[in-house]
């Protein structure tokens, strides 16, 4: 696995968290000032954890310095996926954005860097 | 009755400025019954537009040379088609060089070339964009507008047997979809034979996403001989189910997590994905690990297609420009955000939509969620819009000023200008569309115009 690196000691995470990347993989489309994130389960034992944890208003919360509007999620259980579309999340748009990233191509590793406590804790 | 048992399409390209020699090795050695090249992203072809105002004989794929007489003496050996909407804002002139690359390379060659997608001319001002709601006009002057064209545009120009169809803008899995149903005989009123086709078209159409392109993630995700990447294809049955696969030794992989990723990609709705030629639920599909790069896709479903197409409108959105400098060693975060003060201080008067971004910290999620203690070395990105180019320019002058004006130790200052094109879509009747073929040849004259029917 990829080395992360340590959150300060003020934001360690709670016993049992893992980060979203050790539980599932992404990949970030766009389509205007949207951007469409795909997640999906390595393993199916884990999607119904994602379908708990990875809310829309989970992600909202994990993106708000990127995305600006609504986030809206599909479940897609033959798939294991959830489809999460963020509006107003490429600012303004692939064509007229400042950003360097302008597709938001690389928002699918924003969201893997999400923390998820296990179903037991809460 | 089907004329065929299956037929093998593949994917040569999946961007404008994707690799050639994937496609080289489809064409000689896939057994590929047609190759498509998908060259064109959202705003290709408003870019292609401006160069055709620059020069009338230009306004297709830049590569086109490069990718045709690399193809061309490979389609009559492998008895393979090619069908490409490289021919961007200038189909024709698209056309007329691959007739002129095919007599060079001393082939015979028959090219139909798809047109009418350009609807620039009937486009209302008033009509409301579907990414705001406002008027086209409150965005700027258009300067492109083009109607994604489907199956009933292709199909005429694939009727005329030619062995390469040009075409400008096509909604990417119609460009798939054609050539089954041309093989098959499917009606084109039949909603689960052409979902079935459309999720096969849209997996195949970002080429080396589907075999393992853009999917490594160290340790979690490994991909074998990633510089060597095979393109994909699929062997699509009459009933519209297919089996996805890629030239044996190529490197990349095919399995259901690489197919996964491609089929959710860029869908906006999973349960509604809207083509010119159906609705999609891609909910339905279902994929099969048959083993060794070789993928089962069946059962997609989907309902019939809407009454509009989509335009998309490229716009004039004034400069963009840029400036970058870097910092390192002790104390680089912090001589990095004076530098990014004082650009703000400088500029953020003349131009207010200012960003600063310090590449190695914030620049691509604009945060760092909290991890981490500070990079060894820091990049400053200034970027902002101007209207003109001199306005815009301000931004990498004041970062070359840091040079002598700055904070310590600042070096490799780069200055970027560029033109911008802004894309918004809107919707138009199909019955205001109207597409037609053009036939060229190495042999003779070119052909009469195929006449065209409303889509």
């Amino acid at each position: 696995m990829m080395p992360v690196r340590p959150a300060p000691a003020s934001e360690q995470p709670e016993p049992g968290t893992q980060l979203l990347h050790e539980l599932a993989h992404c990949r970030a489309g766009d389509k205007g000032d949207t951007s469409i994130l795909s997640l999906f389960a390595y393993r199916a034992d884990d999607f119904p954890l994602l379908v708990e944890r990875v809310t829309a208003e989970a992600v909202a919360a994990h993106l708000e310095h990127i995305v600006h509007g609504e986030v809206r999620r599909h479940v897609l259980p033959k798939l294991c996926a959830l489809q999460f579309t963020c509006e107003h999340a490429l600012g303004s748009g692939v064509t007229t954005s400042l950003a360097l990233d302008t597709h938001g191509k690389a928002l699918s590793f924003a969201l893997l860097a999400m923390p998820i406590e296990p179903l037991e804790t809460r | 009755m089907p004329r065929h048992k299956t037929i093998r399409i593949g994917c040569g390209a999946g961007f404008q400025g994707d690799r050639i020699d994937p496609a080289v090795i489809l064409a000689a050695q896939g057994r590929l019954d047609w190759l498509v090249l998908e060259c064109l992203a959202e705003r290709t072809v408003a870019t292609a537009q401006l160069r055709r105002l620059a020069d009338p004989g230009q306004g297709h794929d830049p590569l086109l040379r490069a990718r045709m007489t690399a193809l061309l003496p490979l389609l009559e050996r492998s008895r393979c088609r090619l069908i490409s909407n490289l021919g961007a804002a200038n189909p024709i002139s698209a056309g007329r060089k691959v007739v002129e690359i095919a007599a060079e390379l001393g082939l015979s060659l028959k090219v139909a070339v798809v047109i009418g997608d350009d609807v620039l001319d009937r486009l209302d001002p008033d009509t409301p964009t579907l990414e705001t709601g406002q008027p086209v006009r409150e965005f700027g002057m258009p300067i492109s507008a083009n109607a994604y064209l489907g199956i009933d545009a292709i199909l005429p120009a694939i009727a005329t047997g030619a062995d390469v169809i040009i075409t400008g803008r096509v909604a990417d899995p119609s460009l798939f979809l054609a050539p089954m149903i041309h093989a098959f005989g499917w009606p084109i009123d039949d909603p689960t034979l052409l979902a079935r086709g459309t999720v096969i078209g849209h997996l195949l159409e970002c080429a080396g996403q589907l075999t393992g392109g853009y999917f490594a993630d160290p340790g979690l995700k490994d991909v074998r001989d990633l510089a060597h990447l095979g393109f994909p294809y699929c062997d699509v049955g009459a009933d519209g189910n297919g089996t996805l696969g890629k030239v044996a030794g190529t490197g990349g992989m095919i399995t259901l997590r690489t197919v996964k990723e491609q089929l959710l990609y860029e869908v906006t709705d999973p349960t509604a994905y809207i083509t010119p030629d159906v609705i999609v639920d891609f909910g339905t599909v279902d994929l099969i690990d048959l083993g060794e790069d070789r993928i089962r896709v069946e059962n997609a479903d989907g309902l019939s297609r809407t009454g509009t197409l989509k335009v998309s409108v490229g716009y004039r959105a004034g400069f963009i420009g840029e400036g970058e400098i870097s910092y390192a060693g002790p104390n680089a975060r912090a001589r990095a955000e004076v530098a990014g003060a004082v650009l703000h201080e400088r500029l953020h008067h003349d131009l207010p939509d200012l960003r600063i971004d310090l590449i190695g910290i914030d620049s691509i999620h604009r945060t760092d969620f909290g991890h981490g203690p500070d990079p060894y070395e820091v990049r400053v990105r200034a970027a902002a819009s101007g209207a003109t180019r001199e306005l815009a320019d301000r931004v990498g002058l004041e970062v070359e000023a840091l040079y002598t004006n700055g904070p310590a130790g600042g070096g490799g200052a780069r200055r970027f200008i560029t033109e911008r094109i802004g894309i918004v879509s809107t919707l138009m009747p199909r019955e205001d569309v109207r597409s037609s073929v053009v036939r060229l040849s190495t042999d003779r004259a070119p052909g009469p115009v195929v006449p065209g029917a409303a889509q």
